[in-house]
């Protein structure tokens, strides 16, 4: 029953990031069933607290967080194909800021502060590593994720003696809302910046960088200010999901596996449609719910075996397997008729 | 002065060691274009390797790694063979095929530890070899450091005479300028590839040897080596020997310094001088 009721919360979640493509290519038609089904799905999820176990919210939740960086991700490195490995980095700044905050401040604020410390630090980021392309951008990335960790740690110990701290605890189904208030307005968000001169232009960024800035498009302003936006998220992921455990130290706020499973999950799922990263994200989400407790040195290694599998195999993610089922379908139905 | 003398004496004999791991991450990376993070992993290999013939079959740690080379080699070989001529073949540029073959190559850091972790678990395992202290100008060091800084040197020097001098070395040298050039010449690039790819791990693989005299290992050790390599290559210069060789010191020389001053900051200070190069100096010393 609890999976059941899962299953239909993560169709309800990938049915939303699906609105998204639908909207964004009818834009002039209206037609009311799909809004309707969106609402409709978006009420299923909100109300879940009403019918779930707190095991199937906290659950939901950590979908969410990875929904979120995910798609966060995908937002500036799917059209810019800039590999970046800082999310660990800004995920980490939210978890700290809620550590350091957290008993003096309400939640939300706390959240919407570590969201824009994080939006300040990748503005600097981006800013310092507009020189850097390729591969170089990536290692700076990964190598910043490691050097805050090393240093904070140095920190801790120096400083305030101890290595880890505690966070302040909150109910469950606050930390469900703010992270599903979160998702929402990621996904909203990212449909204005893809419909708006912005989303064009991020695109022409990763075609062609020289080009994009013949043509006039100011390419460092919106490099930084969309990578930023994509680190606010991520930010305020972080800042909520410290409550929930409880106590954070160095090693495991700033993670770089945090870094590579987004990463992985918008590969896995397919960055050219809206709904690839929101259905890459739910099943690795999943899987690492099924197997992270009881064998977490299989759960990586299947992490491993899978990226591996999925860059030489499926450059296009599941996304890409559905369009070409689909079109071998089409394709076969018109040979029938033809 | 005496502490001066120790502090540089330390710094060198890290040194060495460092010029050793990044060697063969620059082979890989200069010649073949992956960046291979998954570099640390092969040494994990090396020394978990080396451990396990110590205790077990009482085999000199020395021997070993005429064990560890050629099967490391076999390894990097295959790899290249299945995986990343796949890549490069299905890459439409370089740019696209160097960030695929680095996540591939993260992809593959996963598989590599996590099959370590099942086989070996995640203790930290040390045996002692060749510790008697070494009289060197006043300051004492164990006798283990000097020979792995002596086969760090003999290493490069034969490595760097096998590039120079013989034919497969030209060959190497021709495809890391231009490989549709060198192919066009009759060079069979994909073996010269393989081939250096296959070189870069059984370095790292002879690194993870030396280093399982030295210092402890443990399944988890090899993302730190891949960083410090990474660092070290970036410094050099990518695909230079000699800037491998300058890099390692430099950095083994403030690493030991800074160990010196304030032990916790040495991994902080060497991401701040890798953050800074990228900065202002992206292509290292000596790269192009």
């Amino acid at each position: 029953m609890q999976t059941l009721i899962i299953i239909i919360n993560i169709i309800a979640l990938v049915f939303t990031g699906w609105f998204i493509d639908w909207a964004l290519r009818h834009d002039k038609k209206k037609k009311m069933l799909v809004p309707g089904i969106l609402v409709l799905a978006l009420i299923v999820i909100a109300a879940l607290p009403f019918y779930g176990s707190t095991y199937s919210m906290i659950l939901m939740t950590s979908i969410l967080m990875y929904i979120i960086l995910t798609v966060s991700w995908t937002l500036f490195s799917g059209p810019t194909g800039y590999i970046s490995l800082a999310p660990a980095a800004f995920f980490g700044v939210g978890i700290y800021t809620s550590a350091i905050l957290g008993k003096h401040y309400p939640i939300i604020s706390v959240v919407i502060i570590g969201g824009l410390i994080s939006f300040c630090l990748a503005v600097l980021v981006g800013a310092l590593t507009l020189r850097l392309r390729g591969i170089y951008f990536a290692i700076f990335t990964f190598g910043l994720v490691q050097l805050m960790s090393a240093f904070l740690l140095w920190y801790e110990i120096k400083f305030t003696g101890t290595r880890g701290r505690f966070v302040v605890v909150i109910n469950n189904q606050t930390i469900f809302y703010i992270m599903l208030v979160i998702f929402i307005s990621l996904l909203i968000t990212s449909y204005f910046i893809r419909r708006s001169k912005y989303g064009l232009a991020l695109q022409s960024i990763g075609q062609y960088e020289e080009a994009a800035a013949h043509i006039g498009i100011n390419v460092t302003a919106i490099k930084i200010v969309v990578f930023a936006i994509s680190a606010l998220f991520m930010g305020m992921a972080g800042a909520i999901m410290a409550t929930r455990w409880t106590y954070v130290d160095p090693y495991s706020a700033f993670d770089s596996f945090i870094s590579f499973l987004p990463v992985l999950m918008a590969i896995f799922g397919g960055m050219r449609q809206f709904y690839g990263p929101v259905l890459g994200a739910c099943i690795f989400a999943y899987l690492e719910e099924l197997l992270l407790t009881k064998f977490p040195y299989y759960y990586k290694l299947s992490f491993g075996i899978v990226l591996v599998a999925v860059i030489l195999y499926l450059p296009d993610g599941l996304v890409g397997l559905i369009q070409t089922l689909r079109n071998r379908i089409s394709r076969g139905r018109n040979a029938i008729f033809s | 002065m005496e502490k001066f003398l120790d502090v540089a004496i330390a710094g060198l004999l890290l040194g060495g060691l460092y010029a050793l791991i990044a060697m063969g991450l620059s082979l890989q990376y200069g010649v073949a274009r992956v960046l291979n993070v998954a570099h640390g992993e092969f040494i994990m290999l090396g020394g978990m390797t080396t451990w396990t013939l110590f205790t077990v079959f009482h085999i000199n740690p020395l021997l070993s790694i005429v064990v560890a080379g050629p099967i490391a080699f076999f390894l990097g070989f295959i790899i290249h063979r299945t995986l990343f001529k796949k890549l490069l073949n299905s890459s439409p540029n370089q740019g696209i095929f160097e960030s695929n073959s680095m996540l591939a190559s993260f992809g593959l850091m996963y598989i590599v530890q996590n099959i370590a972790f099942i086989a070996w678990n995640p203790n930290i395992r040390g045996y002692s070899y060749l510790q008697h202290p070494v009289d060197i100008l006043g300051a004492l060091f164990g006798a283990n450091r000097l020979v792995t800084l002596g086969f760090a040197i003999l290493i490069g020097i034969v490595f760097y005479l096998f590039l120079a001098r013989t034919r497969m070395g030209k060959a190497i040298r021709a495809a890391a300028s231009d490989p549709t050039t060198a192919d066009l010449m009759g060079v069979n690039i994909n073996l010269v590839l393989a081939i250096c790819f296959g070189l870069g791990a059984a370095m790292a693989g002879v690194a993870g040897v030396l280093i399982s005299i030295c210092y402890p290992v443990h399944a988890s050790m090899g993302m730190e080596y891949t960083i410090i390599a990474i660092i070290v290559v970036v410094l050099g210069g990518m695909g230079s020997i000699p800037g491998s060789f300058i890099g390692g010191f430099i950095l083994g020389i403030i690493g030991s310094i800074v160990a010196y001053i304030e032990p916790g900051l040495v991994i902080v200070a060497y991401y701040v001088i890798f953050i800074l190069l990228l900065l202002v100096r992206p292509t290292g010393i000596l790269g192009k």
